[in-house]
């Protein structure tokens, strides 16, 4: 009677699952470093709880952060988590690259624990980082550039936060009770099936990758909206900046892109869940259509996470050249293009899966496609460098960097696209360290760049460059040492996704990726130690007339940190990069005829309540609690026809006088203060007014 | 405008807007009683014949409601849906169309090589 | 716009005064709207081209066949029901748009309503009979895809019919205002999309099963 009982509370979740108590049980190395994983998460937890309640922040944080639906605030809350997220990925790539310099038959890791370490890493790296980056960067910076007060649908935007929260925050309790998926990032089937997998791994994986997926479907609706009907007067689509071009060729890919992971992941839960058979060995399954569909998402996926960042390196390559962007049409084209073409080249995950050769020849054909239009960006950035006035500031370091690695990364990728050789490397760790090679220049580079860039933007003050230039560097040399390394052992035939390996010549490779691995660590840091000192020193780097880099674009041409309602006035756009074209003109900080009352949108609970009772209706499928589930999806069902009911919380109006006084106090800031020269930049005295130089403007 | 006559113009603008959706729903009804009574007559009507007749009047039978029921035609206020309809057929062309394309590739050699 | 052409010969940009939004938060909703049922096409597409390649002697697993379980009058009796929802939906619509008084919306909406229930209704019914002779999700591949592709467009119209059920409530608690007239433009699109869907579920799995 009462073990039926605590069955029904617990489900299947018992003691032994608790991973935070097997080094004691079992203290080899393997099962310390699992633990020590679990207690970082519940230490980590509790010092942050306690943090907040001695210094009082709970309130602030309630009405600033978790209720708001200033689309900068929910920017900011999302990078915050991608930061979080990035810290548990790179080391577990780093413990893995420490596994593996030790791995010549053996190693300190067993081979469960190995699975569990990259299956992590690479559905939190994707998923847990790179989306919640971007995401955070387009919604603090897509309102801005097109002059909005807001994006379209600010609930919504909440709600996508706090679905993609709960699919983090499963993903962190997996450390502390019970295991992850041993699947890999992509969970193929049958390997995921009950069958072969029936402990909570492979739902845990699957819930996250479910609850965030929907949150970036919303996010994408919202973006695309958000930038077809809200931009500023006279801002037609080809005068927006680049970065919004490349938002919403991203908003409209996760429209498009996140059904087929939805649709592969429900049909994976009913397998496992229901005993269907969409992907069982047995009774008709075909897990071959598992792999179609992944990669139906998978592959525009990759462009999801790169375009933002292509976004990124045009603004900064314009700004820190002092020059136009090069080739505007074409970088619109190309970008337009990759999303297309995107759609185009899945089946070049699975060359190997037994179709016959001339598809695959289609599809490899194909894929070479989709790098002309990437070649074009590359010379168009070229191009806008040449002649211009460049400063190596930090994100023109992770540009420059970028634009080598990256154009090494393609080109492996084009080695690739040929079947005949894909058939040599698949599954190697050449195919590693070519996505890798992608990826970190590509994506992490783009967001570093972008995160120092915009910083001042929002917190008025900009981040320390020592530390920046350290943690940029660190992390181009740590790139290249881990990865070249893979590049080798991969045509060596060194397989990926294996713990161990008893080929000698490996070896030495695996140490240098290893020496590789702490390099990387120390640019982790750096970023960690750049905060602080940037916090520490935000006196002498104050940005207050809000034009720190001399840049082009609308969100310059407002207060750092922005207030709330974005523009005392929203401008009327007569010109691409239009803030350089007034600047030009001498037209930078004109004095708007009239102000008036501004509405902003009400607070919202949705983004918590989702967030609450998204991470408990996972956590109660995983575990078999039915009820939990149950009164959790309840729970949310009630909050949004609540919601329909009630309509929108009423929203805030800030008084034409008040924006006056604060927009009129700017301005007269800014008349004050000394303009900078570029040579000044990175100088105390820069305080975000640029002295007028000779530009070259967009017409 | 006085009420009289905004009552007579509105009275005929019912008149049209149900007039459209009379249309739409008789011609949905046509397009699909054929293709019903079609495979109802069994074997005596060759089963590529059906098969494709089924096809085209699903496909007709789309476009009927795209244009009755949700309104969508080609004049510029409604544009942005077009493209928006015609972007999404083209994905779900690629997509739904590569899966059956890839799969029964893959099932035809399996069944060759079993 | 006229008094204020100086300014706007300013490069680059310009303030000018007056109200700065105009929001037309009825027509980006519904916007919205539009991109969701498009991604929800993209999700059912998948569903059908996973049902097509399932239709297959591996995916039967010896299992029962299409021709073995669809019959011609259910799937012409849901059709019947569905599409004459679609066309009383569009009724109350219309009825909204020439304002001919609350009772006759509600009229309309509760004869779609009731419509969309019998349309359930038969469709639990068919899946009981289903279930009863032995072709269950868990028998066969293709019974699966089934699974996966006709509960999922009943889902939806169940998510409608709740959905409706709240408007009509409002309508009676608060009456037609621009809000709710929004919300049911919405509903609008959303019934009418699903009834889309089941041309391509009559078509494909009833007529192409039994053909
Ligand atoms: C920054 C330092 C990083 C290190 C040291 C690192 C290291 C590794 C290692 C060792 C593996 C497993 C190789 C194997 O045995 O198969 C791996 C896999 C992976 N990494 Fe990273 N990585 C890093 C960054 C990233 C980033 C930035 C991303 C994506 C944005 C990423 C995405 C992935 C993915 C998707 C996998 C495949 C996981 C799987 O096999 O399912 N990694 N990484
Ligand atoms: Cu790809």
């Amino acid at each position: 009677m009462t073990t039926d009982f605590w069955r029904i509370v617990f489900g299947r979740l018992d003691l032994g699952a608790l991973d935070f108590l097997t080094a004691f049980r079992d203290p080899t190395l393997n099962e310390i470093i699992l633990s020590g994983a679990a207690w970082a998460v519940i230490l980590g937890g509790l010092a942050a709880v306690v943090a907040l309640s001695r210094y009082r922040l709970w309130g602030p944080l309630w009405q600033n952060y978790l209720v708001s639906v200033d689309h900068k605030r929910i920017g900011i809350m999302y990078i915050v988590l991608a930061g979080i997220m990035l810290v548990r990925g790179v080391l577990e790539g780093v413990v893995m690259r420490g596994q593996q310099a030790d791995g010549l038959g053996g190693g300190f890791l067993s081979a469960n624990h190995y699975a569990q370490l990259f299956s992590t890493h690479g559905t939190i790296m994707i998923f847990f980082m790179a989306m919640p980056f971007l995401t955070g960067l387009i919604n603090i910076v897509v309102p801005l550039q097109i002059g909005a007060r807001d994006v379209s649908f600010p609930m919504l935007n909440s709600a996508s936060l706090g679905l993609t929260v709960a699919g983090a925050a499963l993903v962190m309790i997996s450390l502390v009770v019970g295991q992850f998926s041993t699947g890999g990032w992509t969970a193929y089937p049958p390997y995921t099936d009950s069958l072969f997998q029936p402990g909570p791994g492979p739902d845990y994986w699957l819930w996250s990758v479910l609850l965030a997926g929907l949150g970036t479907t919303i996010t994408g609706i919202n973006f695309v909206v958000t930038i077809l009907r809200e931009r500023a007067p006279g801002m037609t689509l080809m005068k927006m900046p680049m970065f919004t071009w490349t938002a919403l060729c991203t908003a409209i890919l996760m429209v498009f892109a996140l059904p087929p992971v939805t649709v592969s992941t429900a049909m994976l839960l009913l397998d496992r869940y229901a005993g269907f058979h969409f992907f069982t060995n047995a009774l008709g399954g075909n897990m071959m259509n598992y792999a179609n569909l992944f990669w139906l998402f998978g592959h525009p996926e990759v462009y999801i996470l790169i375009l933002p960042a292509f976004g990124v390196y045009s603004e900064i390559v314009a700004t820190y050249s002092g020059k136009r962007l090069y080739g505007y049409g074409s970088l619109v084209v190309a970008t337009m293009s990759i999303a297309v073409l995107s759609f185009t080249v899945w089946l070049h995950h699975f060359f190997t899966m037994g179709q016959d050769a001339d598809m695959n020849a289609a599809f490899g054909i194909a894929t070479m496609l989709i790098g002309v239009p990437t070649g074009v960006k590359v010379y168009d950035w070229m191009a806008t460098m040449y002649r211009g006035r460049v400063r190596m500031t930090v994100p023109m370091v992770y540009l420059v960097s970028f634009m080598v690695l990256f154009v090494l990364g393609g080109l492996s990728g084009i080695i690739l696209a040929n079947p005949s050789i894909d058939f040599q490397v698949h599954n190697t760790l050449f195919l590693v360290a070519h996505f890798h090679n992608m990826l970190i220049p590509g994506l992490l580079f783009g967001m570093l760049a972008g995160y120092t860039y915009w910083f001042p933007k929002l917190f008025g003050f900009r981040l320390n460059d020592r530390w920046g230039y350290i943690s940029a560097w660190s992390w181009v040399a740590g790139f290249v040492l881990v990865f070249f390394p893979m590049y080798v052992v991969g045509l060596m035939g060194m397989t990926r996704r294996t713990v161990a390996y008893t080929n000698p010549a490996y070896q030495p490779w695996m140490i240098l990726s290893a020496v590789g691995g702490v390099v990387v660590t120390v640019a982790l840091l750096s970023l960690f130690v750049q905060l602080y000192v940037s916090i520490r020193d935000r006196e002498f780097t104050r940005d207050i007339g809000g034009d720190p880099w001399d840049a082009r674009t609308l969100e310059w041409a407002t207060p750092s940190p922005v207030p709330a309602y974005n523009f005392a006035v929203i401008p009327h756009v007569h010109a691409r990069e239009a803030f350089a074209v007034a600047k030009e003109a001498g037209l930078g900080y004109q004095a708007p005829p009239a102000y008036a009352d501004i509405h902003l949108p009400g607070d919202t609970w949705m983004g918590v309540i989702l967030a609450v009772f998204g991470t408990a209706f996972g956590f109660g499928m995983i575990w078999y609690m039915w009820w939990l589930a149950a009164l959790s999806f309840a729970v949310m069902a009630v909050a949004f026809i609540g919601r329909a009911l009630r309509g929108d919380r009423a929203g805030v109006v800030i008084p034409a006088a008040q924006v006056a006084a604060e927009h009129r106090a700017w301005l007269a800031a800014v008349g004050r203060l000394a303009p900078v020269t570029r040579e000044h930049e990175q100088d105390g005295i820069n305080h975000g007014v640029a002295a007028p130089e000779t530009r070259e403007v967009a017409a | 405008m006085s009420a009289p006559q905004s009552s007579k113009l509105n009275a005929q603008g019912y008149r049209h807007d149900l007039r459209g959706y009379l249309t739409g729903f008789g011609l949905a009804v046509v397009l699909t009683v054929i293709p019903f009574a079609m495979v109802a007559m069994g074997d005596t009507l060759d089963r590529a014949t059906v098969i494709g007749v089924v096809a085209v009047l699903g496909v007709v039978q789309l476009f009927v409601h795209l244009r009755y029921f949700l309104h969508v035609d080609f004049s510029p206020e409604e544009r942005e849906k077009v493209y928006l309809l015609a972007f999404s057929a083209l994905l779900l062309f690629l997509m739904a169309a590569g899966t059956i394309w890839v799969l029964v590739n893959m099932n035809t050699r399996m069944m060759g090589m079993g | 716009m006229s008094g204020t052409s100086a300014i706007h010969a300013a490069p680059g940009l310009s303030y000018e005064a007056g109200h700065d939004h105009d929001h037309d938060a009825a027509g980006k909703a519904l916007w919205g709207f539009w991109l969701f049922m498009m991604s929800d096409l993209i999700l059912f597409g998948l569903f059908f081209a996973t049902y097509a390649t399932m239709l297959d002697p591996m995916s039967y697993a010896g299992g029962p066949t299409p021709r073995d379980l669809f019959e011609l009058p259910g799937a012409a009796m849901e059709t019947a029901v569905l599409l004459t929802s679609t066309l009383t939906f569009g009724l109350a619509s219309l009825a909204v748009k020439y304002e001919q008084g609350r009772g006759r919306v509600l009229g309309w909406l509760g004869v779609t309503l009731a419509l969309g229930l019998v349309f359930l209704g038969l469709e639990v019914r068919e899946f009981a009979h289903m279930i009863a002779i032995g072709a269950v999700p868990q028998r066969s591949g293709f019974l699966s895809a089934f699974f996966g592709l006709v509960p999922l467009h009943g889902l939806h119209v169940t998510a409608g019919a709740i959905w409706l059920v709240i408007l009509m409530v409002q309508i009676v608690g608060k009456g037609i205002d621009a809000g709710l007239t929004s919300r049911l433009a919405r509903l609008a699109l959303f019934w009418h999309f699903l009834d889309i869907i089941w041309i391509g579920i009559f078509s494909i799995v009833y007529l192409g099963g039994i053909v």
